[in-house]
């Protein structure tokens, strides 16, 4: 298969890969996927008492397109709003890294993943979810 | 000495032409050479042709034993597994209509299944053990008034678990059930003597062992007597059992390779067998590496592994300099891990994280030292990116968390 140059680039100088203390107040954790599907990401937001993405951390167990789409997305969550987080959209991710039909759903995973980072950090600060929004599991 | 890149370590996929088969494929090609049609009785050029293609066949039939009357050219193991299952199926369907076979056999024996089915037969498809061995008591448990085929393969293609024909043949053989073996992965790396294995179909390839691809031959025993139903019909061929002009080129390119093999084979055994284990004794000592499989009884050149907490597909990109192939079908879009691993009951996650390299003939030290070094490297690299491994890391059992597929 043929990687765009952007996948390979992030592939092999991830950006921001890491672990934080999830247990942290001002710490989002969104983990989606399973192993079982090949691909399992956990997604890390710092916040601070405004509400700004002050940090992101990612762990990536999947192929390339999915490594490279968490990567990016540490990148843009960044100097955020978690507003602002939450509205990006996977095909912003798969246009960027010109990812094939077939690795949609690694930026399927990627939104996937800012979302339960950001519904976490919310339910942490007493905030309740978008109004309506089922409550759901980490595990997304 | 400076490496060509990447190494080729998919052997079980295909292997390069030997030197030596290639110069003698090309003396059947031009106006100087040996271009007749073997099928031509009226001139030089057929005579010519023919004993080159005679000959060939005899060269295939002392790999195995057998008399060279029993070899039927195909295009390749594809198709002698095709003729072999539909051929004998057809031709004893008023005797029954069940099939038995396992489900980690490869597509053209399972493909050729389904489409049996379609056309009412009944198939039982075996599970392996977990070491990836058919026991001749499954098959023995599994036999019917009704059966009237078993069709197994002698050496799987992802793992190279050896089954014991041999004695499945034997219980065939007492009850009058045509026994079909896929060999395109052993023809070649372990001893098959045919006037001693009870086996009726045999199918080989060329291209596994040194010779060209898009040729392969059916063995198809004459005492006892086995009929097949010709599948391609045309101008009588290989007595009628497989129409077509003989492409003279590959048959004497594979009777090269299947001479070459027969002098070689046992050399070349332990030679291989020295090479993985080299490989494998600079890998093994990381943490959670699993060989699917059995791991003794195994074609020499074959070893297929699990690198728990890393995806598969990302460890061939960062495995760039080797050629290898991966446990998990990603690459094909399927995102389905390996069926065969599945039924071996590898978990899927560990399915996804599997390699399979295979050695060969032109595989050096230095390409399996260097191999080592770079799978160590990539899989190191790839755990530091792994939730899952910080998670065994802090002794999160992952089979008890509730993962949401997706």
């Amino acid at each position: 298969m043929a990687y765009s140059d952007k996948v390979i680039d992030h592939y092999e100088h991830p950006r921001n890969v890491g672990r934080m203390d999830d247990k942290a107040d001002n710490v989002g954790t969104g983990m989606v996927g399973a192993p079982a599907c090949g691909d399992v990401m956990r997604l890390q937001i710092q916040v601070s008492e405004e509400g700004v993405i002050e940090d992101a951390k990612f762990k990536t167990y999947g192929c390339g397109s999915a490594i490279a789409s968490s990567s990016l997305l540490t990148e843009w969550v960044k100097g955020k709003t978690i507003d602002e987080a939450e509205q990006i959209k996977n095909t912003a991710i798969a246009e960027e890294l010109a990812l094939p039909p077939v690795k949609i759903h690694c930026s399927v995973l990627a939104e996937d993943a800012i979302k339960a980072a950001v519904r976490d950090i919310r339910e942490k600060r007493g905030e309740s979810a978008n109004a309506g929004e089922a409550k759901e599991s980490a595990a997304g | 000495m400076t490496m060509k890149l990447p190494i080729y370590l998919d052997y079980s996929a295909t292997c390069p032409v030997d030197p030596r088969v290639a110069a003698k494929m090309a003396e059947q090609l031009t106006m100087e050479g040996n271009f007749g049609n073997p099928a031509s009785r009226s001139h030089l050029f057929g005579w010519k042709a023919e004993e080159a293609v005679e000959n060939a066949r005899r060269q295939v039939a002392e790999l195995i034993n057998a008399d060279p009357r029993e070899i039927v050219w195909t295009s390749g193991a594809t198709e002698s597994d095709n003729l072999a299952i539909k051929g004998a199926a057809h031709f004893y369907q008023g005797r029954g209509k069940h099939i038995i076979t396992s489900k980690i056999e490869h597509k053209a024996v399972l493909d050729t299944c389904r489409q049996l089915e379609r056309e009412g037969f009944e198939v039982t498809y075996l599970n392996p053990r977990e070491d990836g061995i058919v026991y001749p008591e499954q098959v023995e448990e599994a036999l019917r008034e009704d059966t009237i085929l078993v069709s197994l393969m002698h050496v799987n293609n992802e793992i190279g678990v050896i089954n014991d024909v041999a004695a499945i043949g034997e219980l065939c053989r007492a009850r009058k059930v045509i026994f079909h073996v896929d060999a395109a992965q052993s023809a070649g790396k372990l001893p098959i003597d045919l006037q001693e294995m009870k086996v009726d179909l045999m199918s080989f390839s060329a291209h596994k062992i040194y010779g060209p691809k898009g040729i392969g031959a059916l063995y198809v025993r004459r005492k006892p007597r086995v009929r097949l139903e010709a599948q391609i019909h045309g101008g009588g061929h290989e007595r009628g059992m497989r129409s077509g002009t003989l492409p003279t080129h590959q048959i004497v390119g594979m009777g090269e390779a299947f001479r070459i093999a027969k002098e070689e084979m046992a050399q070349e055994g332990e030679r291989l067998l020295a090479l993985r284990n080299r490989f494998w004794n600079q890998i093994k000592d990381m943490e959670e590496v699993h060989i699917n499989g059995s791991a003794e009884q195994r074609v020499p050149g074959n070893l297929n592994v699990s690198f728990a907490f890393v995806e598969g597909e990302s460890l061939i990109m960062s495995l760039r300099n080797l050629a290898i192939s991966s446990g998990s079908a990603c690459t094909s879009a399927s995102l389905e891990p390996s069926y065969v691993l599945r039924a071996l009951g590898v978990n899927d996650e560990l399915a996804h994280s599997s390699l399979r390299f295979s050695f060969g003939r032109f595989t050096s030290e230095q390409d399996v030292d260097t191999a080592a070094t770079e799978v160590r490297k990539a899989v190191e690299k790839l755990r530091e990116l792994s939730p899952l491994w910080d998670m065994y890391k802090d002794g999160v059992d992952l089979n008890k968390i509730e993962w949401a597929a997706h």
